[in-house]
């Protein structure tokens, strides 16, 4: 079973070279969804492993798949197939060439090196190279906009990365410092090693401050809108859905540590600070927005706010729901992004007010788009929301009264302005000169399968207690200190 | 090595990663910077080596020619190839070098004072000098604010980069080996993708002046 922990990264490297070949091009063109499938399967594999509590490891110890490791990789690999199998264009058309098919492989390597590595500075040079292997990818379209993305999203992505990486350095001189160096999660979150709590208080500080840039947490998430608006569509639903996740997961890791020696104070306090910020952000640029591609991106900073505030909460409620947050959130965001890549190639334009009446003249279109846009919304049966009834709720009985208070009102901003925006997108009345010619297309501009897989696993994961239930309070107890 | 030597040479090859990181920051010749950032480079690296001849560890010494050859020679030339091929090599920062210089003295001071709780009073050469490797860091910030040209704010990643390099060998002697090879992969890489991506601003915009990205925005 142990293989397993390999598969993905092997799978990711096969997938890039056989990306990066010139021919067969028909290959080429699958090697993203092949990645993805094989990622969910050792996801899949290795969640069974940990639900019989069988926690598999790497011969060196610095891979490790315990429960919540095996949760991440089910989400890369379910997001991944949402996005990549979405993302497919018609066989007459050109893919996105080699360099793009390698770069998504890459991509979803280095993801699942960093959930399944047990070494904090392995899994901050998985980290690292999320954002080289996207560089490229966000600047693909090579027009000065995409440019000007990418710049922005390496120098912010990378600069706030170095600066968790001098966290997990300044955790590494805490650890010497206690007579047994070490950088691996399991032996640092048992929590039995005497570390001096001001090294470890500015560690956890700095390196939560880094992940959180790359998580896009406000203040620090001003690359993301651009980022999010620029990559192709299929890139953008990888990096909303699983990216933003998977840099969160690295807080949650890091926050189990700082818990276990300095309390919960510290981290509870940089990230309810960092949720309310990143939702009124999210509400104040969400009223006036023109721009759907960014809409979806904002959209984004309001979901990373309110797992914060989740991660904030803590305890089992907490921690359950903002783990199955992420599932929800990942499959909705990216099977939205894809739609709106469609709705853009169909279109022409990413501004709201030129798109208008999507419902009656492109119903292949304007109906996935509104079903994802009511499962974001977080409408029942959608699990989203039940995983934000969990935060509130987590937030609300764990002392957090207030800042439960102000989200609930900015979540209810986010919630008018992005209904608005949906409603004219969807319903509004086309313009005098379109509406004069009665033209209706049904196509769906690309597979419909994945979309429709996708959102009806976000309508009924809620309600699936085994094996799903049991694997998130498996990894529930990993983050709390009880593996 | 006798202890006092020891501590002398920490100071030296310390002094001199402040000294270049205060240099850059007041010269506006992008050529002299690159230059700078080379000595930089061989200033870690001389200190990295010294760690390890007075620890007594293989590992630190072959990090040490890890370091010299990438800080000091290959990512010196990939800055300068990209910075010799342009004629215009000037900067005009946002602040002129006389704030520029007050602005890094402030920040060594608040490194100096940040520092203070972790580090107590020790008499320890190696923690001394760990508030140098917090100056870099925000003198490498410092840049990254202040400047205009795409390669000057490579120039500020870069000395952030060293900086935390610095605190890494004084706090802990370094990080694992596998660690340290992938962190100096990661660099490398993202030095190699900013090159590019200036190359086809180049392109692009006429020109590497980041006041042109301006774009993007609500």
């Amino acid at each position: 079973m142990a293989a397993f922990l390999f598969v993905p990264l092997v799978a990711a490297l096969v997938g890039a070279a056989i990306g990066s070949f010139n021919r067969p091009a028909a290959f080429r063109r699958f090697t993203g969804i092949g990645t993805s499938i094989a990622i969910l399967v050792s996801g899949i594999a290795l969640s069974a492993a940990a639900l019989a509590s069988h926690v598999e490891s790497s011969v060196t110890g610095l891979l490790r798949a315990d429960a919540l490791s095996s949760y991440m990789l089910c989400v890369i690999g379910a997001v991944a197939l949402t996005a990549t199998w979405g993302g497919i264009r018609g066989s007459g058309k050109a893919d996105g060439g080699r360099v793009y098919n390698a770069l998504i492989c890459a991509f979803l390597g280095a993801m699942s090196l960093a959930v399944l590595a047990d070494n904090l500075g392995i899994m901050w040079v998985a980290i690292e190279l999320t954002t080289i292997a996207t560089a490229f990818l966000v600047g693909h379209a090579r027009t000065g906009r995409a440019l000007e993305a990418a710049w922005k999203y390496v120098i912010l992505g990378s600069v706030g990365v170095a600066i968790a990486f001098l966290g997990i350095v300044l955790l590494y001189a805490a650890t010497r410092e206690s007579g047994s160096p070490t950088l691996s999660w399991l032996e640092l979150d048992q929590g039995n090693l005497a570390l001096n709590p001001a090294l470890v208080k500015a560690a956890a500080a700095l390196a939560v401050l880094g992940f959180a840039t790359k998580a896009g947490l406000a203040p620090m998430h001003s690359w993301l809108p651009d980022a999010h608006s620029q990559a192709p569509a299929p890139v953008s639903g990888l990096m909303s859905g699983v990216l933003l996740a998977v840099a969160f997961y690295a807080v949650l890791r890091i926050q189990s540590i700082a818990d276990a020696v300095l309390g919960p104070d510290l981290m509870r306090g940089m990230l309810a600070v960092g949720g309310l910020l990143s939702l009124a952000v999210a509400a104040a640029l969400l009223i006036g927005q023109r721009d759907y591609k960014r809409m979806l991106a904002y959209s984004s900073v309001e979901h990373m706010g309110l797992m914060a505030l989740g991660a904030a909460a803590g305890g089992v409620i907490g921690l359950t729901a903002v783990l199955l947050h992420i599932l929800g959130h990942g499959l909705t965001k990216s099977s939205l992004f894809v739609v709106s890549g469609r709705i853009q190639g169909a279109e022409g334009t990413t501004t709201i007010s030129d798109v208008r009446g999507l419902l009656t003249r492109r119903p292949g279109l304007g109906v996935p788009f509104l079903i994802a846009m009511v499962a974001l919304l977080g409408f029942p049966p959608f699990s989203l929301f039940f995983s934000e009834v969990g935060i509130l709720i987590a937030a609300w009985t764990r002392g957090m009264g207030w800042v439960t208070g102000i989200a609930l009102v900015l979540l209810l901003v986010v919630f008018a302005a992005l209904a608005r925006l949906t409603a004219r997108l969807a319903f509004g009345a086309p313009e005098e000169a379109e509406s004069s010619e009665p033209l209706v297309d049904t196509s769906s501009h690309g597979p419909r399968t994945p979309l429709i897989i996708a959102l009806s696993v976000t309508a009924v994961i809620a309600f699936v207690a085994v094996p799903l239930g049991s694997l998130l309070s498996s990894a529930v107890a990993v983050l709390s200190g009880g593996s | 090595m006798s202890e006092s030597l020891y501590a002398q040479l920490i100071s030296l090859t310390a002094g001199t990663l402040l000294l270049t990181a205060a240099l850059i920051v007041w010269r506006r010749s992008l050529r002299a910077s690159v230059r700078l950032l080379a000595i930089q480079g061989i200033a870690l690296a001389g200190l990295v080596a010294v760690l390890g001849w007075h620890e007594r560890t293989i590992e630190l010494v072959l990090v040490s020619l890890l370091v010299l050859g990438l800080k000091a020679i290959v990512l010196p030339l990939v800055l300068s190839r990209n910075v010799l091929t342009h004629d215009d090599d000037r900067e005009v920062p946002r602040l002129n070098p006389t704030a520029s210089l007050i602005f890094a003295a402030l920040l060594t001071m608040l490194a100096y004072i940040v520092c203070r709780p972790w580090m107590g009073d020790t008499d320890d050469p190696t923690s001394r000098a760990v508030p140098i490797g917090i100056a870099l860091v925000l003198i490498g910030f410092l840049l990254l604010i202040t400047r205009r040209r795409a390669a000057s704010q490579l120039i500020g990643f870069l000395v952030l980069d060293n900086g935390i390099a610095t605190v890494a060998f004084l706090t802990a002697t370094g990080v694992p080996l596998i660690v340290e090879l992938g962190a100096s992969l990661d660099v490398l890489l993202v030095v190699l993708i900013l090159q590019v991506l200036t190359g086809r601003m180049q392109v692009k915009f006429g020109g590497t002046d980041l006041d042109d990205l301006t774009e993007l925005k609500d």
